[in-house]
């Protein structure tokens, strides 16, 4: 399973994902400039957390229109896995990639803490080695992870089982459903406001998000 | 030339959390009667001739996200 990791002007968790596919999982992973148009030879693209482009207009919006984008659209339209982590997350929803959009945490606070969070579905090739139900302990970093769609978005999501992950208990932005990360209809996008990849060692307080990069490597 | 004013706020129905705290503290320093604070963006640009189709684009491509915001543009002389 050969990774990705996009970079993008203002991207700053990169090198926290590079560091948990290389060091931790063992797994081949290279940066991928946004000027970048080939992911031919890789398997899965991560789009990390940041502030891709200063957050300027709305976040992400800049960054869906840099060329890479187009050949993670053709990508995911292979059946290849994407995953977007936090501004990654918001970056897919503005391409379009993923229903709905992220607006402003309700409390306008930039929350950042770790959160408790259910897997609510693990037949995906991002979750299949969760436990339906499970309970994680992941971190959030985010000021607009306040996810938001019309109510027939919400209504395809739940039939087609592709809200995966909620926060349990405290809902931290207000999120519709206290939703933390959808996948798109097909499965093979995932787009999520916790950082998997900051639970993925001892040091940092949690591994509980290394199952994810297991399952895809699994998948 | 035109100059073309472009108003971006959140659709009816999306909470606007920075309106709302903005509305209370308008409250709170005696201006009880204020209502229904938004806030938004004003975008302004110039066009070399007035043209609603690419305006239009402009604005569900990048300026606005219609998922959660409404746009509305007004065009004068520049």
């Amino acid at each position: 399973m050969r990774f990705g990791v996009l970079v993008f002007p203002g991207s700053n968790c990169d090198q926290d994902c590079y560091n948990a596919v290389k060091n931790v999982l063992k797994q081949p992973v290279e940066y991928v400039w946004h000027q970048a148009t080939r992911l031919e030879h890789l398997d899965c693209i991560i789009v990390p957390g940041g502030f891709s482009y200063g957050d300027y207009l709305r976040c992400g919006s800049i960054a869906r229109f840099s060329p890479v984008m187009e050949a993670v659209k053709a990508h995911a339209d292979k059946g290849k896995l994407v995953i977007g982590i936090c501004n990654g997350f918001q970056i897919l929803t503005e391409a379009g990639l993923l229903p709905g959009a992220l607006h402003r945490n309700k409390g306008l606070h930039f929350v950042c803490k770790h959160v408790k969070l259910r897997v609510e579905q693990n037949k995906t090739p991002f979750t299949s080695q969760y436990k339906k139900g499970q309970i994680l302990n992941i971190p959030i970093a985010h000021g607009e992870g306040n996810y938001i769609c019309d109510s027939n978005t919400l209504k395809d999501l739940k039939k087609n089982k592709q809200i995966v992950f909620t926060y349990h208990g405290e809902n931290p932005n207000g999120s519709i459903e206290s939703i933390a990360g959808i996948t798109n209809k097909q499965r093979n996008v995932l787009g999520m406001m916790p950082h998997p990849e900051r639970a993925s060692e001892d040091i940092l307080g949690s591994i509980d998000g290394l199952k994810l990069f297991q399952s895809i490597i699994a998948h | 030339m035109v100059k073309v004013k472009v108003y971006v706020t959140a659709k009816k129905g999306v909470l606007d959390p920075q309106g709302k705290t903005v509305e209370s503290a308008l409250h709170s320093l005696g201006y009880k009667n204020v209502h229904g604070v938004q806030i938004g963006k004003y975008i302004e640009l110039k066009l070399d001739k007035r043209s609603d189709k690419q305006i239009d684009e402009m604005c569900k491509k990048l300026l606005a996200n219609p998922v959660i915001e409404d746009y509305r543009y007004e065009v004068e002389e520049a």
